[in-house]
């Protein structure tokens, strides 16, 4: 698990992949109306762009299963805290 | 004879079975602080989306006083140096100090380029009277008091988000320092990759703050 060198060319794919959805988000988000699901599509985008950050700039695709757990977990509790606070706002 | 002082790691810690042991405990430690970060700016994020919910026209006048070219220039900035990040942290693993103080040299380039917009957004918003405090405030907006609540999260968000690119910097000059002194080797470089951790979590806060402030 350790000592896995990620390389030059695999750290650049992730860069132009970052840029690339970057751009997406600008032109769906200004210049593409889709009501409401625009703000879920940002988001949707915005998390491919984190979990890209996540597996291969913080190297979790190569690391062990604690650190994945770790990360996993803080995603885990941050969705229970945002399902309550809008079921609360939105149903009650 | 060695006259200058080198910190260089050969053997582990004695509390320690092994380096790699010691470094995966570094980095499990840095990981568990990545975690209470998240957290932190969790919570903001939960506030940003239930006034959201409630004053959704405030947000729509907000960000429409953003200028989203600034804000798109400055996640590129931000994605370009997470990149030579990610590059610092393969050089220093193949031992190549030199190439990945070159890497950290340009990542904290982009961090004040990052803070100099940041810098020039914050006194437009200022001058024009939307900062929501020290009676500062005196925008005529066409929804109010909700205008002022969508700036203080504004303000609040991105200025946690600046200090930890402040705080990254120093983090960066410590890299430096210590690439000089060409501290680290293939089986030490716990801090740069710890550095880069923090760093692309930063850069990860501000994939999500982009198009919730300027865009949406």
């Amino acid at each position: 698990m350790a000592h896995h060198v990620v390389p030059f060319k695999t750290n650049l794919i992730t860069l132009l992949a970052l840029v690339g959805l970057t751009i997406i988000t600008v032109i769906t988000a200004k210049f593409v109306d889709l009501g409401n699901f625009n703000l879920a599509l940002a988001m949707l985008i915005a998390s491919v762009k984190a979990s890209i950050v996540l597996l291969w700039f913080m190297h979790l695709k190569y690391d062990g299963m604690m650190n994945r757990v770790i990360a996993v977990t803080a995603v885990l509790f941050l969705l229970i805290f945002y399902g309550f606070s809008f079921s609360d706002l939105y149903f009650r | 004879m060695s006259t200058v002082k080198i910190n260089r790691k050969e053997t582990h810690s004695h509390h320690f079975s092994s380096m790699d042991q010691e470094h995966e405990a570094g980095k499990q430690g840095v990981w568990l602080f990545m975690v209470t970060e998240l957290m932190m700016f969790g919570g903001l994020f939960v506030g940003y989306f239930i006034y959201r919910g409630l004053h959704y026209d405030a947000w729509y006048e907000g960000g429409s006083l953003l200028d989203w070219r600034l804000g798109a220039f400055n996640t590129l900035v931000l994605l370009v140096s997470s990149f030579t990040m990610a590059q610092a942290v393969t050089d220093t693993m193949q031992g190549n100090n030199k190439k990945a103080l070159r890497n950290v040299i340009i990542t904290t380039a982009c961090a004040f380029i990052f803070l100099i917009v940041k810098y020039f957004e914050y006194s437009g918003k200022i001058h024009h009277g939307l900062f929501p405090g020290f009676d500062l405030w005196t925008y005529e907006g066409q929804t109010g008091e909700n205008l002022r609540l969508f700036f203080v999260l504004y303000f609040v968000m991105t200025g946690l988000h600046g200090l930890h690119i402040i705080i990254g910097i120093g983090l960066m000059f410590w890299l430096i320092k210590r690439l000089r002194r060409d501290d680290f080797n293939e089986k030490y470089y716990t801090s740069v990759e710890g550095v880069g951790l923090y760093w692309h979590i930063v850069d990860l806060i501000w994939i999500y703050l982009f198009p919730l402030m300027y865009l949406i």
